[in-house]
């Protein structure tokens, strides 16, 4: 009886089982080194994220240039850009692009930074004291769900229909979210680091200051991310009362003379931006919370 | 230096059960630079005797002292060492070490004078401003164990801290902890369910059974002295004197088991 080396085996060519094409669906395939086998959702997107929206806009040209939908319904790709290149110099109803975008932004980012003063301590304090979540617990889970347009007409009524009721729409809107994160980033915190921190010497406070805090930061820049997306959703109904500027009037007003391609400037550009911020607060979670999920 | 007289523990019941008796009548003094080793099955209550000391927990019955003073909440003079997920992932290897004289307002030059002072012996001198969770589970031990050791506390207390540890890694960390011992002079009160490791590291061992928790047993151990006075540990583990303890005390434990099954 003899048996093969092992360097034989290894070295013999063809050894590595041949998954049948349709057994891929029931079970992965056996991964390469360096991976690991059956993480779900594993694999790179980038790629195919960039084909899937340059398909989608070329079947949109195609689709608009063969005529098949009037452009009152779609305007084409080139038409919007051309609108856009158009509104760029011109201005939309006197006022020049970049005004529409900084009111706008001006008023998401002041909601935004708003909720994070009052959300992020309110929630901290929801999470650590039962009082706290004792009472404001209610208002926050009544409101949460209702929808901003909802409670419009009592901005308006309340606060009039300048600057602050638009403001404060869209702070409202974020509150919820970034409240929440708080509270429940207080729940990340492991209790033998508290317990660590306590037989150190640690009072309370500083509990609080340097292991609650600090433990809670990952959950709470994903509230941010989170409920500055919420402001950007508020925004055209914060802008549909007594607005002259803003991208979310500029929206409204044109849809209301049929101009579709001014439309979906707007609302590309309302979903740029929200992007590009997306990807800063991304950075920013990579800057300053490199541990998240690592320990 | 820590007295503990006649304390029970009981946790109040539920609805349908009784309440459970965690802890009876225990009785235990940790000397000035005594290792006591707690040994026991799960349920046995050496968790909750540990949180006693640490003052986590109050007792409902007795008295726990620590030089003469009544133990009234946690404090530095009893720092604890975990298992895991104690560390602050925010901070860096020496922000951790230091991170008790933070708490107590130590400036960062002093802190981290202090904390350098641990890193050689730890092994983690090339490792001062690495990230805790960069570092493999036995050095994240380390920094834990030496952040205790920066706060200078009267008793170490740790809660099975190589329990998440590979064995290689496990007996090494058993080592250091006793070299630490003998040259920071501290008592240390440890928790373990292994017996090899509470044999070969205290000076004095207590067996303790579940339902209701008590020590059942109490020896006086030479294995970690002969460690230190320079026998390797393998030779340690490996005398007779030493199996016929592991034998004895294993004994006791699966004795006990049954009796409580």
């Amino acid at each position: 009886m003899s048996f093969e080396s092992e360097t034989d085996t290894a070295a013999s060519p063809g050894n590595a089982p041949q998954t049948p094409f349709l057994k891929r669906f029931l079970r992965a395939a056996p991964t390469r080194p360096g991976q690991t086998y059956g993480v779900p959702g594993e694999g790179r997107t980038v790629g195919i994220s960039v084909a899937a929206v340059l398909i989608v806009l070329i079947l949109w040209q195609v689709v608009t240039m063969a005529g098949l939908v009037a452009p009152l319904f779609l305007p084409s790709p080139v038409q919007v850009v051309e609108k856009f290149i158009a509104i760029l110099g011109n201005g939309y109803t006197g006022a020049p692009l970049w005004l529409h975008v900084l009111v706008s932004a001006g008023r998401v980012f002041a909601a935004f930074a708003l909720a994070c003063v009052i959300g992020i301590p309110l929630g901290l304090a929801m999470g650590m004291n039962p009082v706290m979540r004792g009472l404001f617990d209610p208002f926050l889970e009544f409101y949460r769900p209702i929808p901003p347009l909802a409670y419009l007409p009592l901005m308006i009524i309340w606060f009039g229909i300048g600057e602050t009721s638009k403001v404060l729409l869209i702070f409202l809107a974020v509150l919820a979210p970034v409240t929440l994160g708080a509270r429940a980033g207080v729940r990340s915190v492991a209790i033998e680091q508290i317990h660590a921190a306590y037989s150190l010497g640690a009072t309370r406070g500083q509990v609080l200051r340097e292991v609650v805090l600090r433990a809670a930061t990952p959950e709470i820049l994903t509230s941010l991310r989170i409920g500055v997306g919420f402001g950007w959703t508020t925004l055209v109904a914060a802008e549909m009362v007594a607005s002259t500027q803003g991208l979310g009037y500029m929206v409204l007003s044109a849809s209301q003379f049929l101009q579709t391609s001014t439309v979906l400037v707007g609302i590309i550009l309302i979903g740029a931006i929200a992007w590009i911020f997306d990807l800063a607060m991304r950075a920013l979670e990579r800057r300053i919370v490199p541990w998240k999920g690592r320990m | 230096m820590l007295e503990i007289r006649r304390v029970s523990v009981f946790y109040p019941g539920g609805d349908r059960t009784d309440a459970v008796e965690a802890l009876r009548n225990i009785d235990l003094d940790i000397g000035e630079g005594e290792f006591v080793v707690a040994l026991g099955a799960s349920g046995c209550g050496k968790s909750t005797l540990m949180n006693l000391i640490a003052g986590f927990l109050a007792p409902s019955f007795g008295q726990l002292r620590l030089d003469g003073a009544p133990i009234a909440g946690p404090g530095r003079d009893r720092a604890v060492v975990f298992q895991k997920h104690a560390l602050m992932p925010w901070l860096n290897v020496i922000d951790n070490l230091a991170f008790g004289l933070k708490l107590q307002g130590v400036g960062r030059a002093e802190r981290y004078t202090v904390a350098r002072r641990f890193l050689g012996l730890l092994g983690l001198e090339d490792f001062e401003t690495s990230p805790v969770y960069m570092l493999s589970g036995g050095m994240q031990q380390r920094v834990g164990i030496g952040r205790a050791l920066t706060a200078d506390p009267r008793i170490l207390l740790m809660d099975e801290p190589l329990g998440a540890l590979d064995a290689l890694t496990r007996e090494r960390a058993q080592e250091l902890i006793l070299r630490i011992w003998q040259s920071q002079n501290k008592s240390v009160f440890l928790i373990t369910h292994s017996v090899e490791e509470a044999l070969f590291m205290g000076t004095k061992l207590i067996v303790m059974s579940p339902r209701p928790g008590r020590i059942t047993h109490r020896f006086d151990l030479p294995f970690s002295r002969r460690f230190l006075a320079g026998e390797s540990a393998r030779e340690v583990k490996a005398s007779p004197e030493f199996i016929a303890m592991r034998e004895t005390v294993l004994g006791i434990i699966f004795a006990d088991e049954e009796q409580a099954a």
